[in-house]
């Protein structure tokens, strides 16, 4: 890592990314949890959240944590139980597997492969088996039918994430993270000649934008689309059966998606961490994409980053208290008779002008 | 177009919400404010007639039982005993008066009807809109005589009546 | 194994073995779900038992009674006053209005009137009951239907109608107010100016209600053309109050009948939808409730000034006979048949509760709809579990 002057054996640099993988997931858990689910709902709702635990209610994270993880570790009697033990850690995997291909700065990365979208859209269906799983092992009627509507939803929501990404895709012409980013960034971005705003794809593909959060609510089962947990009739859905600290993964894997799937938005929509390279007069030479790039960079990218991550879960989370929630035939139908269509238009239209610009 | 009104109504549910946060964030001498309070720390005041506890007023109490046998719930257990009191006038008999052992209210059983309160012909009890006596063990919600009276202090003054009211309020 | 286990291993094949005969041309099991007694979609401990095709629903029975407290057995042994602190529970968020059945019954046995303001003043309480359970209901909708916020707003505004019940009675829930004979006690000063305003409020909370859910897209998808209940079906289940209206039927107690209480002075409309579906029941009511902020705007504007109570002896003893009355309740018709023998507590009462037959017509209307709309018929259904199982 160039940003430190000493060299850091390789055990090292393991630990370091342990870490900061565990705090990219928790930090942007923990922050939309207590502002926007705490916070942000109450407000809209006419009232102040929790005030009691620390300043205006700072540390009630703390204190739920602590509440769930002294629960007794509970499983229904005639349930699977090596699957219904395993159920919350796959659907926490899978987010951290997310995690591992956003880049956070110039130099700071998990991993930087080319095929980094393509994973992306791969690996984030993994949850959907943790959840189908919960759903049947847990030897409850209502979760099961929690499980299956989340394996109808998932699955059917996959697509248009698919296709929205795909004009991003296009329009960059690499799948590589890094180089989306410094495509939208860099000083050869411009809008119509204009470097001023580098070229964040929010505006030229913002159909594909739309589409992207819409099938990122319905992912993380968000009202309106939160048919698999529907708690005025499932009452938890897949996660009824679930107490304590398993509890507790759910819950953190739930907002961390959500942080997640926002940051790979602001990735591949709003520029990432980085901000237009004309602001700063950076240039790039050189093989290296980001050698002009400032070195504290890689301190403000991660903090540009949580920004816009913040921006956009705002928005999913104001979409999330202001809707009822739809029935699972009438959202399936939107995916596949609105969503499919307007994304493979995007598409189209994209495929288009890039060919003729 | 049907596609207008459609995102005219997301549009406006998503206004309604933010409209409502932009009212609780406003600090309050601009008029803002959740529509909560905050219990323990800041308290509303309960109105006048607000049925909190009820007050007894031991010297008005004759032991006639009225309250007793009109309480949906027979919650108020009293016990009294005739004694003979000194004659009104010199060279008079001794007067039989039912003297006050024990009255007792349970408030675990007790609906917060009134009709108690209403049907006391010597005016003994009263309402009070005190409402913060709970008890973590349940025998303690039975208010004996000292409490009752205690209560006593903090029965209010019966508000003034509306226009086109025909007498003076009860208590 | 205990003999409980035993009882319950078979009853599972029992009930197993049901519906694979239900199913056995297609070789799937159908599935027996148990709505309730706990379960945050009921109002309350309703059972519903239904037996699922995947998600739709075959079959449905209530099995109502888990709220039982017996209160027709309770007045035969409670004076008067008495039962009129009873009845506020059987519809427990629209108090008031279960007294004004019962007392005008007593009334009319004694053929006791009572004064005008107290008419007057009765009706202002009884449609402020109306409001309170009403506003409740569209809060809950947004609630059952996923819409978080809606209830939260409900309950803030019903705060207000709640204070002012509080400020003349004492009792934010459980008034028990009405006296055979009049009311217990005049209105307090500066209440009617109060009454404007919180009037005002609730006019603003209607419309911020309408906006934010009744005509919300997804809120008119999930209940528009579902649980639609025809006119002649509703008529023959029994149905009454918004329920009955919403499926077209001009019909209302408090129009029609001739009761001693104010609203032959005021003008209201009575709103009706010719469609019978969820969205037109939700409709109507909100409708109601505003027809009601007007009713009581009226009311406060020509209050008559006057007695509060009638010239009735101390110690009431109702005189031998039978009566039976009925009002346009908050949730339906609610009517009570009293018998009495002339003692200080009536002999029988027989109460008539408009959601026991609102919720009769749950098997038929349940057949066939998926499983999130048995939650969508439920709630605009409306129905209290007191009110119910009384």
């Amino acid at each position: 890592m160039s940003l430190l002057a000493v060299s850091i054996p390789y055990w090292g640099q393991s630990l370091l990314r342990v870490l900061g993988g565990t705090v990219a997931i928790l930090l942007p858990a923990g922050t939309i949890v207590y502002l926007f689910l705490f916070k942000m709902m109450s407000f809209m709702q006419s009232r102040l959240g929790p005030m009691d635990a620390g300043p205006y209610g700072s540390l009630q994270l703390v204190a739920e944590v602590g509440k769930w993880m002294q629960k007794e570790d509970l499983a229904p009697n005639g349930a699977d139980k090596r699957i219904f033990r395993m159920a919350p850690l796959v659907v926490l995997v899978s987010t951290f597997l997310l995690v591992v291909v956003v880049p956070f700065g110039p130099d700071a990365y998990f991993t930087n492969f080319d095929g980094g979208v393509f994973y992306m859209l791969a690996v984030s269906s993994v949850s959907t088996l943790g959840i189908l799983v919960a759903g049947w092992s847990s030897a409850n009627k209502y979760s099961l039918l929690g499980g299956l509507r989340a394996a109808g939803q998932l699955i059917a929501y996959e697509l248009p994430m698919v296709l929205a990404v795909v004009g991003v895709v296009i329009q960059a012409g690499t799948m590589n993270l890094q180089q989306i980013v410094w495509r939208q960034n860099s000083d050869h971005a411009a809008m119509f000649g204009w470097t001023g705003l580098g070229n964040p794809y929010l505006f030229t593909q913002i159909i594909g934008f739309v589409v992207f959060m819409i099938a990122v609510q319905a992912e993380l089962t968000q009202v309106p689309f939160d048919m698999p947990i529907a708690e005025s009739e499932l009452v938890s859905g897949y996660m009824t059966e679930y107490s304590g600290f398993r509890f507790l993964i759910f819950f953190i894997a739930e907002f961390a998606t959500v942080g997640v799937f926002t940051m790979i938005a602001s990735v591949l929509f709003l520029g990432g961490w980085g901000v237009p390279f004309a602001w700063f007069g950076w240039k790039t030479t050189g093989p290296g994409l980001f050698d002009g790039v400032a070195n504290w960079m890689n301190i403000a990218g991660p903090i540009i980053l949580f920004v816009k991550m913040t921006v956009l879960s705002f928005l999913a989370m104001w979409v999330r208290f202001s809707y009822p929630r739809l029935r699972e035939d009438q959202l399936q139908r939107f995916a596949w008779k609105v969503l499919i269509p307007v994304s493979l238009l995007n598409i189209m239209a994209t495929a288009i002008l890039k060919v003729v610009f | 177009m049907a596609i207008r009104a459609v995102l005219g109504s997301y549009l406006k549910g998503l206004q309604v919400t933010i409209v409502e946060l932009a009212q609780v964030v406003k600090p309050k001498r601009l008029g803002g404010g959740a529509a909560t309070v905050q219990y323990p720390h800041e308290k509303e005041a309960p109105p006048i007639r607000a049925r909190g506890v009820i007050a007894l007023r031991e010297e008005n109490c004759t032991v006639c039982m009225l309250c007793v046998r009109s309480c949906p719930d027979w919650c108020i257990y009293i016990e009294g005993h005739k004694e003979l009191a000194p004659p009104r006038r010199a060279g008079g008999a001794p007067r039989k008066v039912n003297a006050l052992d024990r009255f007792d209210i349970d408030f675990a059983l007790c609906m917060y009807c009134g009709i108690c309160v209403e049907v006391c012909p010597f005016d003994a009890l009263f309402w009070s809109p005190e409402y913060e006596y709970s008890e973590p063990r349940i025998a303690d919600l039975l208010h004996d005589v000292d409490r009752l009276g205690e209560w006593m202090e903090t029965v209010p003054e019966a508000p003034a009546l509306e226009v086109g009211a025909d007498k003076k309020g009860k208590k | 194994m205990t003999d409980i286990a035993d009882r319950h291993k078979l009853s599972y094949i029992a009930a197993q073995a049901a519906d694979a005969r239900l199913n056995v041309e297609l070789e799937t099991e159908g599935m027996t779900l148990n709505i309730g007694p706990q379960h945050p979609a009921t109002h309350g401990t309703l059972r519903i038992i239904v037996r699922l095709d995947g998600e739709q629903v075959v079959w449905a029975e209530p099995s109502a009674g888990y709220m039982h407290r017996g209160y027709e057995k309770l007045t035969e042994v409670r004076t008067y006053p008495q039962v009129t602190t009873l009845v506020n529970r059987i519809d427990w968020l629209g108090s008031f209005a279960n007294e004004v059945p019962f007392i005008l019954a007593a009334e009319k046995l004694m053929g006791v009137e009572a004064p005008p303001r107290a008419q007057w003043i009765r009706t202002i309480l009884f449609e402020l009951s109306r409001i309170a359970n009403v506003s409740l209901f569209l809060g809950d909708l947004g609630a059952q239907l996923g819409a978080v916020t809606p209830v939260f707003y409900a309950f803030r505004d019903r705060e207000y109608v709640l204070n002012l019940i509080e400020l003349v009675t004492g009792g934010r829930f459980h008034p028990n107010f009405d006296r055979i004979g009049g009311l217990f006690d005049d209105l307090p000063a500066g209440w009617i100016d109060e009454t404007r305003h919180v009037m005002k409020r609730l006019r603003n909370f209607c419309d911020e209600i309408e906006d934010i859910l009744i005509n919300n897209v997804v809120f008119q998808k999930r209940t528009r053309g579902v649980g639609v209940i025809p006119r002649e079906v509703a008529l023959q289940y029994g149905l009454s109050g918004p329920n009955l209206r919403a499926s077209g039927v001009d019909w209302d107690l408090r129009r029609d009948q001739q009761l001693p209480l104010a609203y032959d002075k005021v003008d209201f409309k009575v709103w009706t939808h010719p469609d019978g579906d969820s969205f037109a029941r939700c409709w109507v009511r909100l409708q109601e409730t505003r027809e009601a902020t007007k009713i009581v705007d009226q009311l406060i504007d020509g209050l008559p000034s006057g007695p509060i109570m009638a010239k009735v002896p101390r110690i009431i003893k109702v005189p031998a006979g039978e009566a039976w009355v009925s009002t346009e309740n908050p949730l339906g018709e609610m009517g009570y048949y009293v018998v009495s023998k002339g003692d200080l507590g009536p002999f029988r009462v027989k109460i008539r509760s408009a959601s026991f037959n609102n919720i009769s017509i749950v098997p038929w209307v349940l057949r066939g709809v998926y499983i999130p709309d048995i939650v969508s018929i439920l709630a605009s259904l409306y129905f209290i579990l007191g009110d119910i199982d009384r």
